[in-house]
């Protein structure tokens, strides 16, 4: 009804290293598997993307539980990447994700440069629109940060992987550095089509009660609300430090959240920890930037694109 | 049909059974759907704590449309959910899990062993299971709960930690105390009583079907927060790691690694 009464067509289009989503909103890796359970939910057909689980040359066990806890505003979680591996993957998810008119990224994890070359080589002939490489997930002992926490590692894998990839590649970023900006630069210089950050900050809780840790790898990645500011910050510190575009995200709940991002100079954003919240986020933030547009007569979601500066 | 949704729901009203065990009737019309040994994830109402808490299904009212939870204040959630008083509104998600098997009890002898804050679900499944049912229920102390309910559907067997009411000891102690047998188990309990469960199953070569509790993030199988070691590799993570929430919470003990 609503897109009838509009005398103006809103655009909500964005488009990145050449592909163009419907909109700029897409589901953080590891908060919404392949889609499948969430499909119970919400209609992947509405998403800007589905961003997978991090997927594996071989399959991975992850950590032993606990793996999640909740903190104040927010959750930590030492998952550990689990994941069935490239071939499971590529047998079971990717046809599953193709039913829908929505893009696939594919979220590829690591331990050695060797490993991510393997799943990129393998997705080359797949129908897959993008690769996000995890360089920052926090709860792996190997690989993953390693790459992603100095800028010259960072640049190495980028290379390498820009080599052989047939797909644009998203270079995700970790808040765990003392500056994300010359990371994103670094990612840029190897050739990076795009940035995605923050991927989870670091974090720990203790249970008083039991005396131990409250996740048994003791460490894991703080995720939600609590974060998302320290997240805005990031996203606008690296769209004044390249010129590649960016997928923001940390703790967005809301269109208002997202929007935030996208000011900030997100080209696209993802929800992540807020769909364990609530299974309906990722439509409702569709929505919610549908109506923020109509409400302020902006024809083209490209005009809020870092709008402020 | 069955389908997983987050629902407004209405406290129909609350009660407290014994020191923090609270009794909850709730309006929403998952009873519909409710099988013996799901559970539901209960939103609070303060969103610094971001997580549903999931709880089992004590009881569904299909008739009028009503969820019974029992449920231990654990937290700071379970703390907020025992303020709640009638006609407040709630948000649940349900329901969540598979459930007991009932056709794996159907016309057998069989037992039905809860402890502690594990007894609640045994009553939508005593309800339901169409057995000879011998109900094994272990407490810490006199303070019991749900055992006249449960009486309605079985014989009741009670231990107490501290022996101020049946057996002294555990679900184990009670069924030797009273050389009971049976063909099939299901349980819900603390997981050192699980292990002596599936040791006994093992022993006796019969099927043991037990709930199982694990810290969850999403309770509908996206996350991986909650995952249970299993003997075989299953469909989903291929790396033996079952999802508590979606291939659970239910298991055969002899599948499992606990």
């Amino acid at each position: 009804m609503s897109a009838q009464t509009n005398t103006k067509r809103t655009n909500t289009e964005v488009t990145i290293a050449g592909v163009t989503f419907k909109n700029p909103v897409m589901t953080a890796s590891g908060t919404f598997g392949s889609g499948m359970e969430y499909s119970e939910f919400v209609d992947l057909n509405h998403l800007g993307a589905v961003v997978t689980k991090g997927v594996a040359n071989v399959p991975w066990p992850g950590n032993p539980t606990p793996r999640v806890a909740e903190t104040y505003g927010g959750m930590l979680n030492a998952i550990g990447l689990q994941n069935p591996g490239i071939d499971v993957f590529i047998e079971r998810d990717i046809p599953f994700l193709q039913k829908y008119d929505t893009k696939i990224i594919v979220n590829v994890c690591g331990k050695t440069v060797e490993d991510y070359l393997e799943v990129v080589e393998r997705l080359g002939d797949q129908p897959v629109d993008m690769l996000e490489i995890n360089v920052s997930c926090p709860n792996v002992k190997e690989g993953a940060i390693a790459f992603g926490q100095k800028a010259d590692a960072l640049f190495r894998i980028t290379k390498e992987i820009k080599a052989k990839a047939k797909q644009p590649v998203i270079m995700k970023l970790s808040p765990n550095v003392t500056d994300i900006t010359e990371m994103a630069k670094a990612a840029e210089a190897a050739g990076a089509d795009c940035v995605s950050l923050i991927n989870t900050i670091t974090g720990m809780k203790i249970d008083v009660n039991r005396r131990t840790f409250a996740i048994a790898n003791k460490t894991g990645g703080l995720s939600g609300p609590a974060i998302k500011p320290v997240a805005v910050r990031m996203v606008y510190q690296v769209a004044n430090a390249v010129k590649i575009p960016i997928i923001g995200m940390g703790g967005i709940a809301n269109a208002e959240d997202a929007l935030e991002f996208i000011l900030a100079g997100a080209t696209a954003v993802s929800v992540g920890a807020m769909n364990f919240v609530n299974p309906y986020v990722t439509e409702e933030v569709v929505q919610g930037i549908q109506q923020y547009m109509s409400k302020y007569n902006i024809s083209d979601i490209r005009e809020l694109i870092g709008a402020v500066k | 049909m069955a389908q997983k949704k987050k629902v407004n729901a209405i406290v129909h009203e609350q009660t407290e059974l014994t020191t923090d065990i609270y009794d909850m009737w709730i309006d929403t019309d998952l009873a519909l759907q409710a099988k013996p040994g799901q559970f539901i994830s209960v939103y609070p109402h303060n969103a610094s704590m971001l997580l549903p808490r999931p709880i089992s299904i004590c009881e569904a009212d299909r008739e009028n449309e009503r969820l019974r939870i029992v449920y231990r204040i654990a937290g700071k959630g379970t703390e907020e959910f025992s303020k709640y008083h009638a006609d407040q509104h709630i948000q649940i998600l349900g329901t969540l899990g598979n459930g007991f098997p009932l056709e794996a009890g159907k016309g057998k002898k069989v037992f039905l062993m809860g402890g502690g804050i594990g007894i609640p679900p045994m009553l939508q499944l005593a309800k339901e299971l169409e057995a000879e049912k011998q109900i094994v229920v272990g407490y810490r102390d006199k303070n019991l709960f749900l055992k006249s309910d449960l009486e309605e559907y079985g014989t009741v067997y009670v231990a107490t930690e501290d022996g101020s009411v049946g057996t002294k000891g555990n679900v184990m102690d009670a069924i030797r105390e009273n050389a009971l047998d049976a063909d099939v188990i299901f349980a819900c309990g603390p997981m050192p009583m699980l292990r002596a469960i599936k040791k006994y199953a093992e022993e006796k070569k019969i099927p043991a079907y037990i709930s199982l509790e694990e810290r969850m993030a999403c309770g509908v199988g996206a996350c991986l927060g909650c995952v249970c070691k299993t003997r075989e590799k299953d469909h989903h993570s291929h790396v033996n790691n079952a999802r508590i929430c979606t291939d659970g919470p239910v298991f055969e003990a002899k599948e499992v690694d606990i």
